[in-house]
């Protein structure tokens, strides 16, 4: 390793790396959506329909468990690719 | 009470097997705390980052054991079910919508956390807020609020593993010494660990813990409803409980699902909380020690599983309601608190008893031994160095911590074994509320400096004082006590809601009106030493590596290319 003496890396001086801002406005909508949906609890605070002996209040949450798991790693692909072209991944 | 204790004793018993296989299970775990110190080793542990830290450089699969077993603690496990139990749905199982928007929260501003605190060798957020307004006044108060906030959590795991151990048998009997000696050995062997090995000890016992938490959950879920009748029965029984009327306030005994009126609480119970949690010391120790930005972004889609789990495990609340168990402590008193180990006693064979016993003993210990190096990082970094002694070498900074972290566990045990364990829980209570009260100053500013430091000091006392106030005028209505509930009515919306989310909107309003008057009054808002690019910065970075590199732990910090505020704090 080079220590400081690597070009191809962004320096301190540089500011912020570029980003491509639809691709981060894009990731914080897939971020925001779960929470909208778990706040809304008159949406959901009911017990028909039933799954497996589950009133909706319950497994519905369970499944906002992996709803939100593939939307936050969708974003994570988002903010990965909107900074991909400067020699990294941040 | 003491005849009354030995007629219970005899009534319970030890059950022998179980205790067995949870002091095995315990001493394996102990032996692996005090191994960890040689766990991906670093150049010994004589730094924070070392051994408040575990060099920074633990791996997605890691972090995700350590955080999973860092956030999810022994006390939850006791509680949230306990809740479901009493209460219902609004207060036990907002634990679920709670601890899924925490991810999407956290992916928002903890990499940049993580990039700054990397770049600048911070180890606390009172460190981050220090440098980013050159205010020791700020920083004072965000570290003194993760200090008192901590301190009831750690006492709460202990609580965790006397609910364990009272259901086993012990921890009767008359002997105040016998009595509470196995708890005082529990917590000996922890803090003989988290001294020898640091971060690095909880970090190898999330391993066991873990595994030993998901393989008890999963068999639970698989198992026990058949043996209660099904789900089917399991909510029946609930919902009739929640219905009927509690003898001493003649209302309904709780909720089977949040009514109208009572989905603001719900909700503002989840995202209070979720905002909240990654505020407290060791939550954000836990993300430091992680090797890279994008770790922590990994664990927050791969975190959830753990709130999968607990969504399970507060509905084993209401399986125990369709199971008939009676949670009777060892003072013959009625204790819902003992209702998850009651279940697994009643319904499991011993051995399999024990194991669950173990998984949430064995939980206490992780979250507690991270407590009390984040709570003994704050105090040396924040307090000690800022106002002790400002040119402390890294040595002296990791000594400090050390001795800390065992001043902090021997206050929480004394603590427990001498209040009611009320105290801890009306503290610990009041303690969500304080540190939500610090997310401004924290997680505003890692965004932008256009709130002032003075602003963010003011919104934080006034929201301080409000939240305590608001606590202690919530009367129990069964017992009459104050810091009954966190909930009371919000003004403006006439809704009952988290007292933490009325406190922050105030503390965020006073913000936002005196950064206003301050800043047109143009008085100064500090100085910052961390620029933009320091909030994107990642573990290769070169300037970091210059200055880590020239890290000498006997000699105070050094700041090699002379650029302000790189590797290495002031």
């Amino acid at each position: 390793m080079t220590l400081g003496n690597d070009t191809t890396r962004p320096r301190p001086e540089d500011g912020p790396p570029p980003t491509h801002q639809k691709l981060m406005i894009a990731a914080g909508v897939l971020l925001v959506i779960p929470i909208i949906a778990l706040l809304a609890v008159p949406t959901y605070a009911k017990e028909d329909p039933e799954l497996f002996g589950f009133p909706f209040f319950f497994w519905y949450q369970f499944l906002w468990v992996f709803l939100c798991s593939g939307l936050t790693y969708a974003a994570y692909r988002l903010t990965l690719a909107a900074r991909k072209n400067n020699g990294g991944d941040r | 009470m003491s005849a009354q204790v030995a007629v219970m004793a005899a009534d319970t018993g030890v059950n022998g097997i179980a205790l067995t296989v949870l002091i095995v299970l315990f001493l394996l775990v102990a032996v692996a705390g005090f191994m960890a110190s040689r766990f991906k080793r670093g150049d010994g542990l004589e730094s924070l980052d070392e051994w408040g830290l575990g060099g920074r450089k633990f791996g997605t699969w890691i972090t995700w054991f350590l955080l999973g077993g860092d956030l999810y603690t022994a006390y939850t496990f006791v509680a949230v079910p306990a809740a479901m139990f009493a209460t219902g749905a609004v207060a036990g199982f907002f634990a679920v919508p709670y601890t899924i928007v925490l991810y999407p929260i956290i992916f928002i501003f903890m990499a940049r956390l993580w990039s700054v605190s990397h770049r600048h060798g911070y180890v606390t957020t009172a460190d981050f807020v220090r440098g980013r307004y050159n205010s020791r006044g700020l920083s004072l108060a965000v570290a003194v609020t993760g200090f008192v906030a901590t301190m009831p959590y750690i006492a709460l795991q202990l609580v965790g593993i006397q609910a364990v151990l009272e259901v086993a048998g012990v921890g009767g009997g008359d002997n105040i010494i016998a009595k509470d000696a196995p708890l005082f050995i529990a917590f000996a062997v922890l803090a003989a660990f988290t001294y020898s090995s640091g971060l690095r000890a909880p970090a190898v016992i999330a391993f066991v813990k873990d595994i030993l938490i998901y393989l008890v959950i999963i068999v639970a879920v698989i198992y026990l409803p058949g043996q209660v009748g099904g789900w089917d029965n399991i909510f029946g029984s609930a919902q009739e409980k929640m219905a009927a009327n509690n003898e001493l306030t003649g209302k309904p005994t709780g909720a089977f699902l949040p009514g109208v009126g009572a989905g603001w609480a719900y909700a503002t119970l989840a995202l209070g909380s979720a905002l909240a949690l990654f505020m407290y010391p060791h939550s954000v120790t836990a993300s430091l020690s992680s090797n890279s930005r994008n770790t922590i972004r990994r664990n927050a889609a791969i975190l959830p599983a753990y709130s999968f789990v607990l969504g399970l495990l507060a509905l084993l609340g209401w399986v125990a309601i369709a199971a008939g168990t009676k949670p009777i402590g060892l003072d013959g008193e009625a204790n819902a608190q003992l209702v998850i180990p009651q279940l697994f006693e009643d319904m499991f064979p011993a051995w399999f008893a024990g194991v669950a016993f173990s998984a949430i003993a064995i939980g206490a210990l992780v979250p507690a031994a991270i407590m009390s190096i984040a709570a003994a990082n704050t105090f040396s970094r924040n307090i000690y160095k800022e106002w002790l002694k400002p040119d402390a070498t890294p040595k002296q900074e990791a000594k400090v911590s050390k001795v800390m972290s065992l001043v902090v566990k021997g206050f929480a045990l004394v603590f427990v074994l001498t209040l009611d364990k009320q105290n801890a829980i009306n503290f610990q209570l009041l303690g969500g509320i304080w540190i939500l009260q610090t997310f401004p100053a924290v997680v505003f500013s890692l965004f932008t400096r256009w709130f002032h430091r003075w602003a963010l000091l003011a919104g934080w006392a006034v929201a301080m004082v409000y939240g305590t106030v608001e606590a202690y005028k919530v009367v129990n209505p069964a017992t009459g006590k104050h810091f009954g509930g966190s909930l009371a009515l919000m003004p403006g919306i006439e809704q009952m809601g988290y007292i933490a989310m009325t406190a922050f909107a105030l503390n965020l309003a006073i913000a936002i009106v005196l950064s206003a008057i301050l800043h047109a009054a143009k008085v100064s808002n500090g100085q910052d030493e961390t620029i933009p690019f320091d909030y994107f910065a990642d573990a290769d970075d070169p300037r970091v590596q210059k200055d880590l590199a020239e890290h000498v732990a006997d000699k105070p910090y050094s700041d090699p290319d002379g650029v302000p505020g790189n590797a290495g704090p002031r």
